[in-house]
């Protein structure tokens, strides 16, 4: 009875979902190793893929390529999106009921249709396949998310903010920058976090639109994968650490910043 | 502050520009004949008709649906417990939602890939259920490796939308059901499941969307030979370039998740009348 209550069903399941979601990717990791090429039977530990992958010049230009493309789209869609959101506030309502029907299109609709659409765009202005459209396309669906995070932020802001700081003799652009944006801050960082890994993971939208020999990380797994090819795991590997890297950063910098914060007011209380 | 409405421009243009023009563009094509430019006004059902016309493609539709309707299945029958242990786990159940999370912050294409190794004939599965006298059974470019593929992919969505509607429910509806003499069963079949249906609807919308649409799922773990819609898609576009006819099948595909996506609300709706 004890031990019933202790391991109910769900329990069990959510044990086995969870299992299910990293056993596959533990296996890459232990697979990146293996001495020989086999998916299935591990060998031996050997550095062989990595060395593969580090010296093949296709596969370190898609990981360039996806970090230039990522963090070129975040930082534009950031600026973007945040810009437009405070200039919105000032706009009539039907003007920002347009711009939200919008931003839903790309993200309601499956990527598969966002993907075509610009490719018979881009095809349609005769702008030929390659960075310049990539980027652009990665701005394009960055931006609603980015939109999307800051606004719940705005509505947030006292609306005599603005006019506190134009009182005390900031100019309008000074007022912006030192009243309004640092308010609107935690929705700007998280905005752009998830601009930074809709762009690193994307596939669809990136497949339609590049061409010219221009790949990111997933259209070099996706070409590679059509043969058994070992070199995936170690590049998958490399994914998984940084995307770990990369999330452990964000929840820790928040805390350490906090703390020193902390600090700070402790000395001033002083 | 009126200075600031000029910031908004800019966007303005670019929507236009770079979201609704394209979007356009989709139903143009798809009302011509492939090689005659859309903006000679030449208006034609000719694409819907070749896709209706054409058993094989109608096929392909009713295998995407079957596939993506057995996915969101498994999604609601996995995730619903599992979301259930988060809600109920007290001061873990943050950290639960990290672990769950985790793996969505990686490549898809990544994640799916991973799969290969351990459905080959002779992989690790293979070799466990060998263990216990069964098998080998073939998983790779099976309908089970394509649906499992978009239920590893798609099930944390499921999992999120599900606890979501869960934690939001006041615990004291269920001392409010079992002072009334109500058992645990009882309690939750009349209240902690009614208050979590908005969950699995948003779960539901969030798992069969990218299912229907995806074509690296079915293409990695299915097989050339493995056609969903999505691949059809993809080899109008990128392999024989009949624009027009990919145009009206993406067209298709996108009438069809709206028409299932606004019967699922009325369901959730007519529920709550």
């Amino acid at each position: 009875m004890n031990r019933k209550k202790r391991f109910p069903l769900t329990r069990v399941v959510l044990g086995l979902v969870i299992a299910f979601f990293y056993i596959p990717i533990i296996y890459t990791i232990i697979f990146s190793f293996n001495s020989s090429r086999s998916l299935t039977h591990f060998s031996g530990f050997s550095l062989r893929w990595y060395e593969k992958m580090f010296s093949s010049s296709p596969t370190m230009n898609a990981i360039w390529m996806t970090f230039i493309v990522a963090i070129l789209a975040t930082v534009i869609s950031t600026f973007i999106g945040t810009i437009t959101v405070i200039g919105l506030s000032k706009c009539g309502k039907p003007l920002r009921r347009a711009v939200s029907f919008a931003n839903d299109l790309p993200m309601m609709n499956p990527d598969i249709v966002t993907a075509i659409s610009l490719l018979m765009f881009f095809a349609t202005l005769e702008v030929s396949k390659g960075f310049l459209t990539l980027l652009l396309a990665h701005i394009a669906f960055c931006t609603p998310y980015v939109m999307l995070s800051i606004t719940p932020r705005l509505r947030l802001l006292d609306p005599n903010l603005a006019d506190a700081a134009l009182d005390l003799g900031a100019n309008p652009w000074q007022a912006l920058w030192h009243a309004i944006i640092p308010q609107l801050s935690p929705g700007i960082i998280a905005g752009a976090l998830i601009a930074f890994t809709m762009s690193f993971d994307d596939f669809v939208i990136s497949y339609f639109v590049t061409g010219n020999g221009v790949q990111n990380i997933s259209i070099l797994v996706y070409t590679m994968s059509k043969r058994v090819n070992p070199s995936i795991n170690a590049i998958s590997t490399l994914v998984v650490v940084i995307i770990t890297i990369g999330l452990i950063l964000v929840n820790i910098i928040p805390r350490i910043r906090d703390r020193a914060m902390r600090g700070v007011k402790k000395e001033d209380a002083v | 502050m009126k200075q600031f409405r000029s910031m908004a421009y800019p966007y303005v243009i670019w929507i236009a520009g770079m979201i609704l023009l394209p979007m356009l563009l989709i139903v143009a094509y798809a009302f011509t004949v492939e090689g005659t430019a859309f903006f000679q006004g030449q208006f034609t059902l000719t694409n819907f008709g070749r896709f209706f016309s054409d058993a094989v493609f109608v096929q392909v539709l009713l295998r995407s649906l079957r596939i993506a309707i057995l996915t969101t299945i498994a999604c609601i029958i996995l995730g619903y417990p599992a979301a259930y242990a988060i809600s109920r786990a007290g001061v873990r159940s943050n950290l639960l939602i990290l672990i769950i999370t985790l793996p969505t912050w990686i490549n898809m294409l990544v994640r799916t890939y991973a799969w290969v190794g351990i459905l080959q004939d002779d992989g690790i599965l293979n070799s466990l259920l060998g263990l216990i006298g069964l098998g080998p059974f073939q998983f790779m470019y099976t309908d089970f490796a394509v649906t499992l593929g978009m239920v590893y992919n798609f099930l944390p969505f499921m999992i999120l939308e599900i606890h979501t509607s869960l934690s939001k429910m006041d615990p004291s509806y269920l001392e409010a059901a079992s002072d009334l003499g109500a058992n645990k069963t009882q309690a939750f079949l009349k209240v902690t499941l009614p208050l979590s249906i908005p969950g699995i609807i948003s779960g539901i919308t969030l798992v069969f969307l990218p299912a229907v649409s995806s074509f690296f799922i079915p293409k990695l773990l299915g097989g050339g030979q493995y056609v969903l819609i999505g691949n059809v898609i993809e080899s109008q576009f990128l392999t024989s370039g009949n624009w027009s006819f990919g145009s009206a099948l993406s067209l298709i595909m996108a009438i069809i998740i709206m028409l299932s996506m606004f019967f699922t609300r009325r369901l959730d709706n007519n529920r709550e009348e």
